[in-house]
């Protein structure tokens, strides 16, 4: 029994070293962000929250050049929230669509069709974002919420989850369906959207994580201060901090990085068995 | 495809149409557009071009800044895969044998999913930071002359302990998951054959584990390729000169910052080409899964 | 009150695969056919072209002189059953029976009625709330049945419905459904390839084998009467006993073996003699000499298997017999048996053909 023992232990203390790596760099990203940037620059990180967690917190969201020259962090909490939901319900809409023609429809194109949605893997935004920016800029759709979340929701992870999951969805339902009378779009509504329930709120959530931890497209979609991110936002603070000038305001650049990361790591915490369901299922 | 299908004339058009016109105009069109660029040479203005073939590939390709950053790329994919993947297994397997706590394991071990790749850099970054990082008076504490604005053996291990902490969680979700997936008598049908735990786990755990591992190697290295962008572009940006480059930051930085469109076009070429072969890769592998 | 009219139905896959070639046939109204045969036999696509869930490549389908090819599986005005139901996973019991009614627009009210009428039919009325993932094999079943009767349809189409069940199920269910199609005297066509299923639910059955008809009638006239060697081997379990043979104008002879009492046979072509293991029986004087390998007591009766010593072999497999008999007759086991059976009563086939000679 003596062996069991330390086996246990030592399989306990690797978790918890696991844990404390991932956690405390963000632990103590939150403790530094409640003291005071003169604190901070005279004695390092902290591991224990201090008293300022009100006045900065309150300063970046709702003062006025508290993080940035003329952005609230509020009206980047809410940019990045309409791009967050705007990208995982655009998704989950177009891709559930695209996936219902290809698996339930005998249609000459077809094939083709699903070939060019499959190119959209070989594409990332990264091998082609300079003309992309080029063509967002000259539909004159620099700056817009739907320049910005548009481009982003035509890629084939969701179309291809919902394929697999449509394909796994028994033949039989459909031929019942349409005994009983249903049309193509009474299917759909009737049995295939309710059906796929879990799936589609699985998606929406990673989906939403997703979007909202964009970076490089919005980088170079958004050139005015009003429509940056949180993400965004983050990268702009890091250049000030690193122009340097008066005292760095360290605990503003933490507090920030926090409410960055505070919602998508909610809805991920809450939804955790969803998610992680959405997770591995998408990747088969 | 379904054994049944409706038979229709417009309406499966319309399904596909929001998706299909999305990506002609900001998938199809912008990568042909890339892929002509490619073989165009502008002058300094960007008033006139000239169709060059290929001197836009030879001049950037071997150019010593791109094999700089190609190889970097390489040495830096090759660490994060192999660095986040292993710990990302060992965690998974432990997670997987406890009873007590599992459930607050898995959650503490996995919710850094959820963080974007710029902020784990920022954070990151401020960690290092000269003046008030713990991290950076830590090393240069224990006897390494650590400096990562100077030194491209630190900057690059920065990067990649940045990259491996974002990318872990994930790896460990699906390892995880994948241990879960081996049938439970298995595990018990190898009890009896095998005394020793190691040994179990590489003869048996390990193997069953191959294609969720194969499938997270590809996942890894598009990962360490692509998404690693926001983290150089919020620690090292590349520096100390160019040392910390990946293939798709220079691409960035050559088109963006330096308005060099023809050479970061063939940049971009030539990155498609990489995706191209690890999704065929990756396809072939899940024909191999198949018939598994 | 129905029936269905097939002429000269094929169905042929765009690779080329026949799957139905040339099917004729007749089903009165309130008639219950059954379609038997071994798995890829068509009997599936056949009904399945029926319900208008698989195209038509050639020839007609009727119900009531109407020419259906054409017409959507909803207009058909047919129902089906499904061999995994097919319900609707996300909709209540009272949802998926009333998916097809409020399709065709049904006033709320009537839709009621006659969901809570077909309920208490099938004795499910309380489960009305429920969804399938609560129900058991049996009752999911039900309501698989339920959603067809709702419909009040021209037709019944089960395809392999009882399949998924377990053996007691099956036996009741199989009894129930004869119930209410008798009730409801509604024109049924019923696919299996359990041939025991076959014999005690239809009227007529249809045996097909490689996309055709075999053979049409009553489930006994088949059993006694098999047109082709097919059939007889279908029909019938345990399965007929078959000897290959042949005939030289005095003798039946099966290597060693010479059986007599056969005339009229053609001679020297490869011959089948089938006979059934209740046509057997024990007789000094009988034709069969027969090792016992196994007895198999199955309460009622007992079922003996053995080797026809002397027989011819087909390859290096002993000819084995089984022998239907009463359960206090227990042979030791290695031991000899004599069997007899009546000629007039034994059937021969065409080896190659196939087709029944007397």
């Amino acid at each position: 029994m003596r062996n069991w023992n330390w086996r246990l232990i030592s399989t306990h203390a690797i978790l918890i070293v696991g844990v404390l790596f991932m956690s405390l760099p963000v632990w103590v990203a939150f403790a530094t962000s409640t003291h005071s940037a003169e604190h901070i620059l005279r004695n390092g990180l902290q591991i224990w929250p201090g008293g300022d967690f009100l006045s900065t917190y309150n300063e970046v969201l709702f003062v006025e050049g508290g993080v940035m020259k003329a952005v609230l962090g509020t009206t980047m909490l809410k940019n990045s929230l309409i791009l967050g939901i705007g990208f995982a319900i655009g998704k989950v809409v177009i891709s559930m669509l695209a996936a219902y023609a290809i698996v339930y429809f005998r249609f000459r194109l077809a094939l083709p069709l699903f070939w060019i949605i499959f190119m959209t893997l070989l594409l990332p935004l990264e091998v082609r974002i300079i003309p992309s920016y080029e063509v967002v800029s000259g539909l004159g759709l620099l700056d817009t919420h739907v320049g910005l979340i548009v481009p982003l929701i035509a890629s084939a992870t969701g179309t291809f989850f919902f394929r697999q999951f449509f394909l796994s969805v028994p033949d039989e339902l459909l031929e019942a369906a349409r005994l009983d009378g249903a049309t193509p779009w009474g299917f759909f509504i009737d049995i295939l959207v309710p059906l796929s329930k879990t799936m589609i709120a699985a998606i929406l959530i990673i989906m939403f994580v997703v979007g909202w931890n964009q970076y490089l497209w919005p980088l170079i979609m958004t050139t005015k201060e009003e429509n940056y991110t949180l993400v965004i936002g983050i990268k702009q603070i890091y250049q000030i901090l690193a122009e340097g000038g008066e005292l760095p305001q360290y605990q503003k650049a933490f507090a920030l990085t926090i409410l960055a990361t505070l919602p998508p790591v909610l809805v991920v915490l809450v939804f955790q068995n969803w998610f992680v369901k959405g997770l591995v299922e998408s990747e088969k | 495809m379904k054994r049944v299908q409706f038979e229709h004339s417009a309406i499966p058009y319309l399904f596909v149409a929001p998706q299909i016109v999305i990506i002609v105009i900001f998938f199809l069109w912008p990568a042909a557009q890339a892929i002509y660029q490619s073989f165009l040479l502008e002058d300094a203005w960007g008033l006139s071009s000239q169709f060059v073939w290929f001197r836009n590939y030879a001049d950037t390709i071997l150019s010593e800044s791109w094999l700089q950053a190609a190889g970097f790329t390489l040495v830096f994919s090759t660490l994060v895969t192999f660095l986040s993947l292993s710990l990302a297994l060992l965690l998974a397997v432990k997670a997987n044998e406890v009873i007590r706590g599992a459930s607050t394991y898995k959650t503490t071990l996995m919710w850094a999913y959820a963080i974007a790749p710029p902020v784990a850099g920022l954070m990151g970054n401020l960690m290092f930071n000269p003046l008030i990082g713990d991290l950076y008076k830590f090393f240069n504490a224990i006897g390494w002359d650590f400096n990562h604005k100077l030194d491209s053996f630190d900057a690059g291990f920065v990067v990649v302990l940045i990259s491996v902490w974002k990318q872990v969680s994930v790896n460990f979700i699906f390892f995880l998951s994948g241990l879960q997936g081996i049938p439970k008598s298995v595990n018990e049908a190898s009890m009896m054959d095998c005394r020793s735990p190691t040994r179990r786990f590489w003869t048996i755990t390990f193997p069953l584990l191959a294609p969720t591992t194969f499938f997270l190697m590809v996942i890894n290295i598009t990962y360490a390729f692509f998404e690693t962008f926001g983290i150089i572009d919020t620690t090292t940006r590349g520096a100390p000169g160019g040392a910390t480059n990946t293939l798709v930051f220079k691409v960035f930085q050559d088109g963006f910052r330096g308005a060099d469109l023809g050479g970061s076009s063939a940049q971009s070429v030539v990155l498609m080409l990489i995706v191209l072969a690890l999704t065929v890769v990756q396809f072939r592998f899940i024909e191999r899964k198949v018939h598994y | 009150m129905s029936k269905v009219q097939l002429s000269n139905v094929t169905k042929t896959y765009p690779n080329g695969a026949e799957a139905v070639r040339g099917v004729d046939m007749e089903v009165e109204s309130g008639e219950f056919i059954v379609f038997v045969g071994p798995s890829g036999c068509g009997k599936s696509t056949l009904l399945r072209m029926v319900a208008g869930l698989e195209s038509v490549t050639d020839g007609q389908i009727q119900i009531d002189d109407r020419l259906i090819n054409d017409v959507s599986p909803a207009d058909r005005d047919v129902a089906m059953v499904f061999q995994n139901y097919a319900l609707y996973p996300h909709m209540t019991v009272h949802g998926n029976m009333s998916y097809g009614l409020k399709n065709r627009g049904m006033p709320k009210q009537e839709i009621n009625a006659k969901v809570v009428e077909a309920a208490k039919m099938l004795k499910i009325e309380d489960f009305l709330d429920r969804q399938p993932n609560q129900l058991s094999g049996g009752q999911r079943q039900r309501v698989a049945m339920g959603r067809a009767i709702v419909r009040e349809p021209k037709v019944f189409l089960f395809d392999e419905p009882l399949s998924n069940l377990d053996a007691k199920l099956r036996v009741q269910m199989r009894i129930e459904i004869k119930r209410l199609q008798r009730r409801m005297n509604v024109t049924s066509i019923y696919v299996t390839h359990d041939q025991t299923e076959a014999m005690t639910l239809a009227d007529r059955l249809a045996v097909i084998n490689e996309g055709k008809i075999e053979q049409m009638g009553a489930p006994i006239e088949l059993y006694n009467n098999p047109a082709t060697l097919f059939v007889a081997s279908f029909i019938g379990s345990p399965q007929i006993n078959l000897l290959p043979a042949m005939f030289d104008g005095q003798y039946l002879s099966s290597g060693d073996l010479k059986l007599e009492g056969f005339v009229d046979l053609p001679q020297s072509k490869e011959l089948v003699l089938g006979i059934r293991p209740d046509e057997l029986r024990l007789s000094d004087d009988g034709q069969f000499p027969m090792r016992v390998d196994i007895v198999e007591q199955h309460g009622s009766d007992n079922l003996i298997y053995g080797a026809i010593l002397g027989a011819e072999q087909e390859s290096d497999e002993e000819t084995e017999f089984c022998f239907k008999t009463s359960q206090d007759m227990l042979p030791e086991l290695e031991s000899n048996l004599t069997l007899g059976f009546d000629v007039d009563r034994a059937l021969v086939f065409h080896k190659d053909t196939g087709e029944r000679l007397r």
